[in-house]
């Protein structure tokens, strides 16, 4: 129980060919093929792709959820096949769908989620009150999640994350569906949490102004391995001419993809 | 799969029994918001109750000095347990769809916790509901001594406690309420006409007789029906011990595989 992972003073995620291969009815599916990157301690890594790249699969095989069929990795400095109990402490989980039952209300998932993480009773009901203070959902508490706008709900699946303060924090794609509001205000909540606590963010993304607003950098994901990586103005000067080229040009010449009629927009603006 | 390290056994233990406690807590107060569908659940076994029973008032169906309520009502229990308990699979169907599942288990929870929670829920709903439906039966005219009621209630709950295993393991394995539905269909409708929940397969021909042999379920009805008649000492009670530690056993087993090899 009281293992204890060291991860180095830089890096705080490391993966080395990381793989996963389904197999379905049709035959075998390479959701994503041999994957090598490194996130350093309190970045904010966009990994950015379009739909299918296998983004969701590489986080559900980094949150312990899914078994990598190929390579090896580390997160928070426990490794994901030998310790996975010690990824589970070490981080923390915002899947797309989010994770709340609609019948239930906000404080019982928030106080459910810390007794999860092995909280006593008293701890659980401090936590919850101490996230919902710091998420702004204090006067939702007994709101059922149904309830609440889709703004609100992101920031219920935050909070559920962040209960048992995660050195790491994955986000699958934690602004679609909002308004623009929503979306920006999701954006300002993130960096105030990494700003806060120094905590290390994974988000994945198809939305390249998400990834230029928000990521320090980028890792460009597409049909299951890493085509590009840098910050969002390098990847542009790189790849599209200039910092001032939009990342729209960048991803294009960088897939050498949606010249084709039929690519229709890989990537969301 | 291979802990790493050494977990202190006791720690180990204290920490699934209040994960269990937890998850219980939780889906027994989910069942508390919805009483309708407590209710709803009831509804088959007191319709046959209301309006099959009354046929079979004339009928000796099970040993002389025993009503035809003495065979009906443990037919209608073990129909409640088997409808009620194959049907639980539906609730982490959903859950799965709303991301629950995932939320869960990325946490440090017991993954024994997150199923044994759930099918006491179920065993403790089934259990009430059978106790409804027995008080119900009384009102009608059933008499029979409370040790064998009792014994019914403990078959209803050991056959619950098999079956939801079972129902959970499948929906952990589909993805859509339209891959469930048809195949639990096609397993309870066959199991209560073959086992003889509503009237005891000795009344039938031979080879229909003989078939239901091979279903677990008969077992259990034939000892409930024995221990209403208030008759402990049948073989039938023997057989049904043995059926549903037999079949409990094997469903928590393979339950338990489907969760791990899912729970990675
Ligand atoms: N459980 C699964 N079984 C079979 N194929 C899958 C499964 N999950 C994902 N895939 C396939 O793997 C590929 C990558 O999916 P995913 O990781 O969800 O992509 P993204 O999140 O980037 O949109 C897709 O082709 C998808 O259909
Ligand atoms: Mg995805």
């Amino acid at each position: 129980m009281w293992s204890l992972c060291f991860s180095g003073a830089m890096a705080v995620i490391t993966t080395t060919g990381l793989a996963r291969t389904f197999t379905s009815a049709r035959g075998p599916v390479e959701a994503v093929r041999g994957i090598d990157l490194t996130v350093r301690r309190g970045e904010i890594l966009g990994f950015l792709g379009p739909n299918g790249a296998g983004k969701t699969t590489t986080l559900r095989m980094l949150t312990t959820l899914l078994t990598p069929t190929g390579g090896s990795a580390t997160v928070a400095g426990c490794d994901l096949v030998t310790d996975p109990a010690g990824v589970r402490r070490g981080s923390g989980y915002v899947a797309q769908s989010g994770g709340v039952d609609p019948s239930v209300s906000v404080r019982e998932e928030l106080i459910t989620q810390g007794r999860l993480y092995r909280l006593t009773k008293a701890a659980a009901a401090d936590r919850a009150a101490e996230l919902a203070h710091d998420l702004g959902l204090t006067d939702l508490l007994e709101h059922r999640t149904a309830a609440l706008s889709g703004g609100q709900r992101r920031r219920l699946d935050l909070a559920l994350g962040l209960t048992h303060r995660p050195e790491v924090l994955f986000l699958d794609e934690p602004t679609t569906g909002l308004d623009p509001g929503s979306r920006a205000a999701l954006w300002e909540l993130v960096r105030r949490i990494r700003a806060e606590h120094g905590t290390t963010v994974f988000l994945t993304t198809h939305y390249l102004d998400e990834a230029d607003a928000l990521a320090d950098r980028l890792v460009i994901v597409d049909q299951g391995v890493v085509v590009a990586e840098g910050t969002p103005d390098a990847l542009k000067r790189a790849h599209a001419g200039s910092a001032d080229a939009s990342l729209q040009d960048a991803f294009l010449a960088i897939t050498g993809r949606g010249t084709a009629p039929q690519d229709e927009a890989p990537l969301a603006v | 799969m291979s802990p790493s390290r050494p977990v202190p056994l006791s720690s180990a233990l204290s920490g699934f029994l209040s994960d269990t406690a937890l998850i219980f807590g939780r889906y027994a107060r989910q069942t508390l918001r919805s009483r309708l569908q407590m209710l709803f659940g009831l509804l088959m076994p007191l319709l046959y109750l209301l309006f099959f029973g009354p046929l079979l008032t004339g009928l000796r169906l099970g040993p002389s000095g025993t009503s035809s309520w003495q065979s009906l009502v443990p037919g209608l229990l073990l129909q409640l347990g088997l409808f009620g308990a194959a049907f639980c699979g539906f609730g982490i169907l959903i859950e799965k769809q709303y991301g629950v599942v995932e939320r869960m288990r990325v946490t440090p929870v017991s993954r024994p916790a997150l199923l044994l929670g759930r099918v006491l829920r179920d065993t403790a709903v089934l259990v009430l509901q059978s106790g409804l439906l027995v008080a119900a039966a009384v009102a009608m005219g059933l008499r029979a001594p409370l040790p064998g009621i009792l014994i019914g209630f403990v078959f209803v709950a050991v056959l619950t406690v098999a079956l939801a295993s079972l129902s959970y393991a499948l929906a952990l394995k589909v993805s859509t309420p339209q891959e469930f539905a048809p195949v639990v269909n096609a397993v309870t409708l066959p199991s209560m006409l073959l086992s003889g929940l509503l009237l005891p397969m000795a009344l039938g021909p031979v080879w229909l007789d003989a078939l239901s042999h091979v279903m677990p379920l008969r077992y259990l009805v034939d000892a409930v029906r024995a221990a209403f008649a208030g008759d402990y000492t049948a073989p039938a009670m023997l057989h049904g011990v043995l059926a549903a530690l037999a079949l409990a056993a094997v469903s928590v087993v393979l339950c338990g595989r489907a969760f791990r090899k899912t729970a990675a």
